[in-house]
């Protein structure tokens, strides 16, 4: 009879229980935090109802809390970075993608990743220093914003980058050869193609504009029960709360501050799913039924 | 030189085995027309590299014309000087005269886009834009200035029975172009092109990438369009280049001895027919006949 058993498996075996692993091991882990955080956030949202994501008052000695004003500082101020951000970061990607002469390209991708590695207490401490109090922004949303904007716009401008160098040079000559100019042949191919990945690319500025703790606590003024859209005016955001707080707080309010951290975590899932379906949607209309 | 004792060499053999056979034309007219492109010592550099040297031709107006020879001689470079598609290749460089009717091309003022208008480009690969059927042909006359609905919905059906597409298409126009087959996308792209009413059409290898029943598809659309718009073609299926062509160029490739790099020449220029049955040039014989190449 002919041997058709080859080679040993082994080794493939031994791979895919390790991938396996470690996709497992992500899953059980973001499960954990989920089932953990929300049991230790279950107390105040015993106390406080639907109130604590409507109303506007905290205060640990009235044991009352709620999370509004933390809630819309933190949306504000990552609106305020996206709309900094998110142009500007569109913009450098553009040139060194399609417009840089060669020489450039390289040293100008070095420094921006390099932005991408300054730690966050930097930015803090720079935007207390010159934003706050050489430019005289004082602690507001607005500082806030501005220093969630330069944390983000490398990451950002990094994964653009990479999205949009993934558009065929075919349909970018496509475009050229009918007498398109350099800007109508990128709208034309370069950002529809690209449309998905960058949406992932402003998600994952977001998200981290989101969560951004130390430098937003640093410059945001901590003001409680501030809602407006004065951008001067100082404000907090949930994580800004959670690390100011979390030292002296007692169990009720360590529990909020918990629902604190899930409600941002959901926030961040729902924005995420938005954004997800915004792009597939208009996908399928300018791509056309296939 | 050499070509001369090629020519020279070669009148012995009248009739090598394994030539192609010409299908016979009624008197190929090759009066000649005007000339569209004039071209003399043209090179083209990619940065240190001399990519093509001492390119002399003239391209005639509403004919075909078909730049055959083996791979790196330097014919899809030499046809992508016609619409300064090398602009946007970093390193690139032209030099040399190309005149486009008594223009040259590569003048300070001339606008490349202005040239790309005029001298539109079928590609190798079928490239059609991941949009609908309609938003790539008329995605051309878009950006250059027609906004009108009623006028871009004519351009797009006319352009699209001109590339006889469109009794294939017409009833799902607002569909994606990539659900069409690799035949069906390539007439797309050469309805794209025409859309905005080029007076040249280049075609690189437009067939390559294709099957044998949609490239007779194809070199049909080229006969037709030749009344209309002035073709030229890179090929590299000598069949193709004998079956639709006017006048064929021969590119080859030649060991440049100061530098050791290989550099595109044009071998030998002439009517088609000539080429296939009775070339001045040795190479030419050898590489039409099969025996190289």
């Amino acid at each position: 009879m002919i041997d058709l058993r080859g080679k040993s498996a082994h080794a493939d075996r031994a791979f895919r229980w390790v991938a396996v692993g470690a996709a497992a091991l992500v899953l059980l882990v973001l499960g954990l935090i989920a089932v953990v955080m929300t049991d230790k956030a279950r107390p105040v949202l015993a106390e406080m109802g639907l109130d604590f994501f409507t109303s506007t008052r905290w205060s640990a000695p009235d044991v009352l809390y709620g999370a509004l004003p933390f809630i819309w500082g933190t949306l504000y101020t990552a609106a305020i970075a996206l709309a900094i951000a998110v142009p500007v970061s569109l913009g450098v990607a553009l040139f060194v993608t399609q417009i840089a002469p060669r020489w450039l390209k390289k040293p100008l991708v070095y420094m921006i990743d390099l932005v991408a590695v300054v730690p966050s207490v930097v930015f803090g401490l720079w935007g207390v220093l010159v934003l706050s109090q050489h430019f005289g922004l004082g602690r507001s949303f607005l500082t806030a914003g501005i220093i969630l904007a330069v944390m983000i716009t490398p990451i950002i401008t990094s994964l653009a980058r990479e999205v949009i160098e993934t558009t065929p040079a075919s349909e970018k000559e496509a475009a050229l050869a009918l007498g398109a100019t350099r800007w109508e042949m990128i709208g034309a191919t370069v950002l529809p193609h690209s449309k998905g990945g960058l949406v992932g690319a402003v998600m994952l500025g977001l998200g981290r504009a989101l969560g951004e703790t130390i430098a937003a606590a640093l410059v945001i003024g901590s003001a409680l029960g501030q809602i407006t859209t004065n951008p001067f005016a100082p404000g907090n955001s949930m994580p800004a709360v959670i690390a100011n707080e979390w030292g002296e707080a007692d169990d009720m309010h360590k529990s909020a501050l918990i629902a604190l951290a899930v409600t941002l975590f959901i926030i961040t899932i729902v924005v995420n799913l938005i954004a997800t379906s915004i792009v597939q949607r208009s996908m399928r209309r300018s791509r056309g039924k296939v | 030189m050499a070509v001369t004792q090629a020519a020279n060499k070669r009148a012995g053999s009248p009739s090598a085995p394994g030539r192609i056979q010409l299908e016979r034309r009624s008197a190929p007219a090759l009066d000649e027309t005007e000339a569209v492109f004039d071209v003399e010592n043209a090179e083209v550099f990619y940065g240190h590299f001399r990519a093509v040297r001492d390119v002399n031709l003239k391209i005639y107006k509403n004919q075909i014309t078909a730049f055959i020879g083996p791979s790196g001689c330097g014919k899809t470079t030499m046809l992508r000087t016609f619409n300064r598609m090398h602009d946007v290749i970093p390193g690139a460089r032209v030099a040399g005269k190309i005149h486009f009717h008594d223009v040259d091309l590569y003048g300070p003022e001339v606008s490349a886009t202005e040239v790309r208008r005029r001298i539109g480009m079928v590609f190798q690969k079928p490239n059609p834009f991941p949009k609908s059927i309609y938003d790539n042909i008329s995605f051309g006359p878009r950006v250059n200035g027609v906004s009108n609905k009623a006028e871009l919905d004519t351009i797009v059906e006319k352009s699209l029975r001109s590339a006889a597409l469109w009794d294939e298409v017409k009833d799902r126009l607002r569909n994606s172009a990539l659900g069409l087959s690799g035949g069906q996308q390539q007439r797309l792209c050469i309805a794209r092109t025409i859309a905005v009413e080029p007076e040249v059409v280049l075609m690189d290898e437009p067939c390559s990438a294709l099957d044998p029943i949609a490239t007779a598809r194809i070199e049909e659309l080229m006969r037709e369009l030749k009344s209309r718009f002035t073709i030229v073609i890179v090929t590299h299926n000598m069949q193709q280049a004998a079956r639709v062509s006017d006048r064929t160029a021969f590119f080859t490739a030649e060991l440049d001895s100061k530098n050791d790099q290989r550099t595109g020449i044009l071998v030998e220029y002439d009517v088609t027919a000539k080429m296939f049955s009775n070339p001045s040039d040795e190479r030419t014989e050898n590489y039409i006949t099969g025996r190289f190449g």
